[in-house]
């Protein structure tokens, strides 16, 4: 089986690469498009911000090869995010696989010692959860998060976290899925989803 | 297919669905072996790098921090080999600081896995670093990692070369200006307690974590189950830190979640 890491202007590339290799899944590192097309599952990974991350996809024209993908794709955390219809990080339009649209965080008026920082960073519990992605996995496991911008429910949602407002963790539309939380930095139950996505 | 999810009956049981408290070993380093100095001076050894780090991810570390205090030009390409050596057996997210001075540092160091990284002194010389990083990599990988004492005259003041040159700048007023620039987390090590095993800086952890928008780190003084809970409880912070309680096993890591969970703060 050949599975592709999507190379673009992303952060977390290494981490996605060896946690697969910790899992003793070999894995190619490529923006090559016939590459990417023959694939038989692709990773598109994703630390970064949203509008410059487009233009580089736009650029070398990989938005429209990530959008004709037909093999199961696995979009982690900004590759998530950049899956949906528009973003409102920099007024960004994605690449529409999901309908969904994704927010900024915004902070409630402050407590006293309730400060709630924003982004999110650490580990939260995701629950509801419901998809072969996440075969095993418990509910309320907790998983690595670092983000300002989120997906709220929608009809894709295969799994919710709770940060200032419940929201999507996790989505999925046929052989698209996405992550919000980083599964490559999740100790055990990341590396459970990632082997999910590996024997989808 | 359109999924409706009960948003009106979310359980609200105690310590579900929300953010959890950060434990983090700190791993000093030097010449690629774990140190860790007691009040910023004498210098014990205590261990491989690579296997106290699988260790603690293992026993439920939160996250990890890597700092280099040999951090000279010579050993650079020594840490280099050291963070991608840990990228490659840890599956929790870690930093690595020390002497990291330039985009380009950053750049090797996030090449080879780390996570984040920390920068102390050359930020604080050269404050457009922080702006810099930021835009480069984004403010989720860059912390600011501050070493603070408090003075007679009641205020707290920025320390900088590992602690041995003190500013005339208050940590509050470099703490806000560092976040304004981009960084996207404050490890604050207090160097009246660190290595006291006394408990942590209250006031000056609290001080930050309530006023800054984006996480605080506490460091320096952890030695019991009770400093964490006033730390968490009490100054707020999002994450504590330690180091040789948890390398010389004083403290567990598990042993320290479980009994923080018993004192219904969330933990992973």
């Amino acid at each position: 089986m050949e599975l592709v890491i999507i190379q673009y202007n992303a952060g977390n590339i290494q981490s996605v690469l060896y946690a697969l290799e910790r899992m003793g899944q070999s894995a190619v590192v490529t923006d090559n498009p016939d590459r990417i097309r023959n694939a038989d599952k692709v990773i598109f990974p994703g630390v970064g911000e949203a509008s410059s991350a487009m233009q580089y996809l736009r650029e070398r024209k990989l938005d429209s090869v990530i959008t004709s993908l037909q093999q199961p794709v696995l979009g982690i955390c900004l590759g998530m995010q950049l899956l949906c219809s528009y973003s409102e990080e920099n007024d960004t339009t994605c690449l529409g696989i999901f309908s969904e649209r994704v927010v900024k965080m915004q902070a409630p008026a402050a407590k006293a010692g309730q400060q709630i920082k924003i982004p999110q960073i650490g580990w939260n519990n995701i629950t509801q959860l419901d998809s072969p992605l996440m075969e095993g996995i418990a509910e309320n496991s907790y998983c690595y998060f670092v983000h300002g911008y989120y997906v709220p429910f929608g009809a894709h949602t295969i799994a919710t976290a709770d940060y200032i407002q419940p929201y999507s963790a996790a989505l999925h539309k046929n052989n698209f899925y996405g992550t919000q939380f980083h599964p490559e930095k999740s100790a055990e139950t990341g590396a459970r989803i990632l082997q999910n996505f590996i024997n989808l | 297919m359109k999924k409706e999810l009960p948003c009106n009956n979310w359980p609200t049981g105690k310590n579900n669905y929300m953010l959890t408290k950060r434990i983090i070993p700190c791993l000093d380093i030097r010449d690629g072996r774990t140190v860790k100095g007691v009040n910023f001076t004498s210098i014990r050894d205590a261990g491989d790098p690579v296997e106290l780090a699988e260790l603690y991810a293992r026993e439920g570390a939160d996250e990890l921090v890597f700092l280099d205090i040999t951090a000279t030009i010579e050993k650079r390409k020594t840490l280099h080999q050291l963070v991608n050596r840990i990228a490659h057996h840890i599956n929790i997210p870690f930093t690595v600081g020390g002497g990291i001075s330039s985009v380009e540092d950053v750049q090797i160091l996030l090449q080879n896995g780390a996570d984040k990284v920390s920068v102390n002194s050359a930020a604080f010389k050269n404050p457009e670093l922080i702006d810099q990083l930021a835009k480069s990599f984004g403010s989720q990988c860059i912390v600011l990692a501050i070493d603070t004492q408090l003075e007679a005259d009641g205020e707290w003041y920025v320390y900088l070369n590992g602690g041995r040159v003190k500013s005339q700048m208050r940590c509050i007023d470099w703490a806000r200006q560092a976040v304004n620039a981009g960084a996207g987390e404050i490890l604050l090590t207090s160097m009246n307690n660190d290595g006291t095993k006394k408990g942590f800086a209250l006031d000056i952890t609290r001080l930050l974590a309530d006023e800054l928008p984006v996480p605080v780190i506490a460091s320096g003084g952890g030695g019991t189950v009770a400093h964490f809970v006033e730390v968490f409880t009490e100054a707020h912070a999002d994450a504590a830190l330690a180091a040789s309680i948890f390398h010389f096993k004083e403290l567990t890591i598990p042993e320290l979640k479980q009994q923080l969970r018993l004192q219904g703060i969330a933990i992973r």
